[in-house]
């Protein structure tokens, strides 16, 4: 167990730091189940007016402004100590819903892709977003009752992920697997953010 | 027909509702707020009660206190994107200060990764 260190570094003059992380999958996938895993779930709605980029209005010239869609997202807040919040954030994978996305990722630290073996091609999308934006992201396979078991190195393989990429087998009900799940994540996405210094990619 | 009636079809009902305390804007003025930036209302500063709808003073009385952009429209239960416009009318009398969240790659101190990895495994 780490000792002291959150009086001393949680002062009241310290700037808070923020730091969030996606919940991502396909339909059904466990994401509101990993957020209430660790944390008490909050609904968060949106109400988007489909005009930004990527939103379906080539055939609505004139009329964008009358298109929208709501998405219900989860969102769920862990507190470390003072001044030190993450938050979670749990938003449908599928790709007619990337306008949302590309807000979420902004500053995102990483993601958790939740994957379902019965249903692998459902988290392709999700896989496919944080690649190209470059996000850390880790593979948590949700082992749902009933379905066969794989071995993570066997999707890692279906998914074609790269080696650095963590893919932990989870169940995202238990509170101890899904923070496992979260400190997979935050180790790779520290390692990431260690390299990057080291290679003096970042200043 | 009225360029505003335009828009007032059966269609346009999930529109019309929640827009209309933004008064039909779509888009903050200025930068919209991340979810996680943190937003505390300034105080001793005389707010004008005539101009801001009932929606602005709540969000002031919400976020006496830090609050994020997401707890915030999960208090208010309004779309986050009606929030965040009506932040941004917050910011632009100076009435709420922004936290802005710091992009990972610039956190100061790269051992605060291993403290959040350390809390987690306290849960």
């Amino acid at each position: 167990m780490a000792s002291g260190g959150s009086e001393a570094r949680g002062g009241p003059g310290e700037a808070p730091v923020t730091i969030k992380i996606l919940i991502a999958g396909g339909f059904g996938a466990g994401k509101t189940t990993l957020v209430g895993a660790v944390t008490e779930i909050r609904a968060l709605r949106t109400e988007e007016p489909l005009s930004g980029p990527g939103a379906y209005v080539d055939h609505l010239d004139g009329v964008e402004q009358k298109a929208t869609t709501t998405v219900a997202m989860d969102f769920g807040r862990i507190t470390i100590r003072d001044n030190l919040v993450i938050y979670l954030f749990g938003a449908p994978g599928q790709e007619r819903f990337w306008f949302l996305w590309d807000e979420l990722a902004s500053g995102a630290l990483g993601a958790v892709v939740l994957a379902d073996t019965r249903r692998l091609a459902d988290c392709f999308p999700s896989v496919d977003f944080f690649e190209r934006r470059r996000v850390p992201f880790a593979v948590a396979v949700n082992c749902f009752d009933g379905a066969r078991r794989y071995h993570p190195e066997d999707v890692r393989a279906a998914l074609d992920l790269d080696r650095g990429v963590p893919v932990v087998l989870c169940d995202a009900r238990q509170r101890s697997s899904a923070r496992d799940v979260l400190v997979a994540l935050i180790e790779h996405a520290r390692r990431g953010l260690q390299q990057a210094r080291t290679a003096g990619t970042i200043v | 027909m009225a360029e505003e009636d335009r828009w007032l079809d059966e269609e346009a009902g999930p529109v019309v509702r929640p827009y209309a305390l933004t008064r039909g804007r779509t888009r903050p003025a200025g930068e919209a707020l991340d979810l996680i930036a943190l937003v505390t209302a300034v105080r001793g500063v005389e707010v004008d009660t005539v101009e801001l709808d009932p929606e602005h003073l709540a969000l002031l009385e919400m976020c006496r206190l830090p609050a994020s952009v997401a707890d915030l429209a999960a208090d208010l239960d309004l779309p986050l994107g009606v929030v965040q416009i009506l932040l941004a009318d917050l910011r632009v009398r100076s009435l709420i200060h922004v936290h802005h969240p710091t992009p990972p790659a610039q956190l100061p101190d790269p051992r605060i990764l291993r403290e959040v990895a350390d809390g987690l495994r306290r849960l």
